[in-house]
């Protein structure tokens, strides 16, 4: 006769939701003493790292004191040419000009372009495939100011080259008095336009841009120059470089105008300096009934950033090298996250509290992705930060960041440790070893790094590991653009990557899904 | 009272070793990752080769390093190999059978330090020959050949013996570290990175330390950097170490994580 009332535990039932879940993850997380110091000391070794990289690429150039003692002191900045875009280029070239007021056009013949390397053993004929000669209008005659030209390359065709950065192909094949090429100029307000032609009958456009704030006096006229030839040992990493100086020779002819030319002739000019140091004006440029003969050398290009190239060696990238050390550290804790599930036991508890599994791996994803993505922005963001304040202190020759690029690394490079923390913990799910899941991690993400550094292997088998395994991603370090128009040192070692910064990053998030589907797979099948 | 007499058949030391064969010998893991340092080192190896061009003009590539590429992936295998060894010990409860069979823990330190090595030195010696017998094969067709300065690779040429006797014990040494770092640490995955990550830190911080003094100084005292010193055939002189004074750097740095790990397992509970 007496009813039994169920037992009900006095403690409220608690909610089952994702929050709870998250909130239980965080607690496991942060509850861990070795994991939080773990973080701290990897957040304290990188920022001490970047210090020692800042420290170990500052130059030291012997100077004698008033009392005769020697001491290292910071060498003398040297002074690079700003482009209108802001951008470090270099404008040295040979210009026969004239000054040009309002619209007007120029065309020119090329029946020759040849190109000669400075050796020990004189002057040798070599192909340079950037050598330029042809036609410019460009807003006065110093250095970094706008222009835009239409030219004849060694090895490249007709291009139509604007402000140092612009290009765009014309006719392709090699000039020659047999096949010779016609340009033409035209300016009309602030917008030049290109045309090339084979016979001087049927021209083409290349190519049309507006130099945004042209002076309606320009000087226009004929353009000669060629590059610095390197040759590295690309065969191993960042080896060593050999480069010398190359000159260009000329030759044009039916040279046609429109317009206003109010100067009487032509007018023979350097600008910036000359490779090859030709010594006299007259070795430069002669003029004999209509034809032109002009020896240039230089180059008027964006100026390339990194190690064994022309641009400041330092760039900010060398300072976040330090990073691995906290990739190292980070994957440590991110694998332990998942592993010390198992090996204690408390995998079972954790799923007979929420037993969607899915969700479990959700919840811990981030978790860890959230912590990591914290730790990698505070590595990021101070690396950065000291390297610059050291540099700028220590008169360091620093690649001048823009500040999207400069964004772009930062938290570009913490996102990186956000996925790579996921990728770790999917690993750790799928192979539930501490020691298989840090070595998986680190064979695929941080070995193909270091197997770019000195002594390196072979470039081909660096640029594809850097396309399809995880370290791919690290292309977000790239400080500066690769410019196919300039031949350059473009190896992981000077800091440019096989793949874009994004697109790299994308191959790591495949990985990462990859790896994430499979592990909730099987974490559902398995059997805790 | 008579004691039961256990089979103490021989010194203290044998009888560690027969104990700590027995436990390596029977774990499926060893015979798996023995092969995969030879597997990785050879495969690293010969992509190396296959993917190197020395062209007409000449090159300053090195054909024993080349050929030896491999050494510097297959080493974390080794890593890997030596820290199990003890944390799976901490990892499984193991430990403390271990201790109460053989309190003296040097002892069985050595012993697992002594069958480790001799596991890890005839697998590198094995993966070693093998590089050497593919980059001979596959290097010459690769524009090294005598007309460009190079001789095929041969183990009777002296700074290639040496390149290859110390690459094996290159790899003995770094098995040597990752057992001191793991007896101090215990926990596999934080052993794995700490040992990866002193490897592998002065490679990556030399390559952009453009101040050479700055950079020959990271060079010398970094265990892989220096270490590897040993496998240079050619512009020997322009090292900052000789190749031998460069293995005693990783070795001051094994025996001295060694010394860690040993303090550590004599003073710390188990």
């Amino acid at each position: 006769m007496t009813t039994i009332t169920p037992y009900r535990s006095p403690v409220q039932q608690g909610r089952d939701g994702f929050g709870q879940l998250l909130r239980a993850e965080w607690t496991k997380f942060r509850t861990v003493r070795g994991w939080v110091i773990g973080m701290i000391v990897a957040v304290l070794v990188t920022a001490g790292l970047a210090v020692l990289l800042a420290k170990s690429t500052s130059p030291q150039c012997a100077a004698q004191t008033g009392n005769g003692q020697q001491h290292a002191v910071a060498c003398g900045q040297p002074n690079y040419t700003v482009g209108p875009g802001g951008e470090l280029v270099r404008d040295d070239f040979d210009f026969i000009r004239q000054p040009l007021v309002g619209s007007g056009s120029i065309t020119v013949r090329v029946t020759s372009l040849a190109t000669a390397s400075g050796g020990p053993n004189g002057p040798q004929s070599v192909l340079v495939p950037w050598s330029k000669a042809g036609i410019i209008i460009k807003d006065g005659t110093s250095q970094g100011s706008a222009y835009a030209a239409i030219l004849v390359t060694g090895g490249n065709g007709v291009r139509m080259q604007w402000n140092y950065t612009g290009d765009a192909p014309g006719v392709p094949g090699a000039v020659s008095a047999a096949s010779p090429r016609w340009l033409r100029l035209t300016r009309d307000g602030d917008t030049v336009t290109g045309y090339d032609s084979a016979d001087g009958a049927r021209w083409t456009q290349v190519g049309s841009v507006t130099l945004a704030g042209l002076a309606s006096t320009v000087q226009a006229g004929l353009l000669v120059t060629s590059p610095v030839r390197s040759v590295y040992s690309a065969s191993l990493g960042s080896g060593s470089g050999i480069s010398s100086p190359t000159v260009a020779t000329a030759v044009f002819d039916q040279v046609g105008r429109t317009g206003r030319w109010p100067a009487g002739g032509w007018t023979q000019d350097v600008v910036g300096a000359d490779d090859m140091g030709v010594a006299t004006a007259a070795g430069r440029y002669h003029q004999v009934a209509g034809q032109f003969t002009v020896t240039g050398s230089g180059d008027i290009a964006p100026l390339i950033a990194g190690a064994l190239n022309d641009g400041p060696n330092i760039t900010v990238r060398d300072y976040l090298l330090g990073l691995f050390v906290g990739l190292i550290a980070m994957a440590v804790v991110a694998t332990l996250f998942m592993t010390s599930e198992y090996r204690r036991g408390l995998i079972r508890s954790t799923l007979a509290a929420s037993p969607n599994r899915g969700r479990v791996l959700a919840a811990k994803a981030i978790v860890i992705g959230a912590v990591a993505f914290v730790v990698g922005l505070a590595e990021t963001a101070g690396a950065v930060l000291i390297g610059t304040r050291i540099a700028h202190s220590e008169g360091v020759n620093l690649y001048p960041e823009p500040w999207p690029t400069e964004l772009r690394i930062i938290v570009g490079l913490a996102a990186l440790f956000a996925v790579a923390a996921v990728f770790t913990l999917a690993v750790a799910t799928i192979v539930r070893r501490s020691a298989a899941a840090i070595i998986i991690v680190i064979v695929t993400l941080v070995i193909p790094f270091v197997l770019s550094a000195p002594p390196g292997i072979p470039a081909g088998l660096n640029d594809w590991l850097l396309r399809v395994t995880p370290a791919a991603a690290f292309a977000l370090q790239q400080p500066a653009p690769q410019y196919y128009q300039v031949a350059a040192n473009y190896s992981t070692g000077s800091g440019y990557f096989p793949l874009a910064p994004w697109a790299g990053f994308a191959v790591l998030c495949g990985w990462t899904a990859l790896a994430v589907i499979l592990a909730a797979s099987l974490l559902r099948k398995r059997d805790a | 009272m008579s004691q039961t007499a256990l089979a103490a058949d021989g010194s203290p030391f044998t009888d560690a070793l027969h104990a700590e064969w027995t436990k390596l010998r029977t774990l499926a893991g060893t015979g798996w990752l023995l092969l995969g340092v030879v597997a990785l080192t050879v495969a690293v190896s010969a992509a190396a080769d296959a993917a190197a061009q020395c062209p007409a003009g000449g090159c300053q590539a090195d054909p024993a390093k080349l050929s030896l590429t491999g050494i510097m992936v297959g080493q974390a295998i080794v890593v890997v190999l030596a820290v199990l060894a003890i944390s799976n010990e901490y990892s499984t409860g193991m430990i403390r059978v271990t201790l109460t069979a053989m309190p003296r823990r040097l002892t069985v330190l050595a012993a697992k330090a002594a069958l480790v090595v001799g596991l890890v030195l005839a697998a590198a010696a094995v993966a070693v020959l093998a590089c050497m017998l593919l980059g001979r094969l596959i290097l010459p067709g690769h524009g090294f050949t005598p007309a460009h300065g190079y001789q095929a690779l041969s183990l009777g040429d002296g700074p290639m013996q040496r390149a290859a006797c110390g690459s094996v014990l290159y790899l003995g040494l770094v098995a040597l570290l990752s057992l001191g770092i793991a007896a101090a640490v215990r926990e596999a995955a934080v052993a794995i990175g700490l040992v990866l990550g002193l490897l592998y830190v002065f490679p990556i911080v030399g390559s952009v330390a453009s101040n050479p003094h700055w950079q020959r100084h990271l060079e010398q005292i970094g265990p892989m950097t220096a270490g590897l010193y040993i496998q240079a055939t050619v512009g020997v002189k322009t090292l900052p170490l000789t190749p031998w004074q460069g293995l005693g750097v990783l070795a001051a740095w094994a025996f001295g994580a060694l010394l860690l790990g040993a303090l550590v397992l004599r003073l710390r509970d188990a």
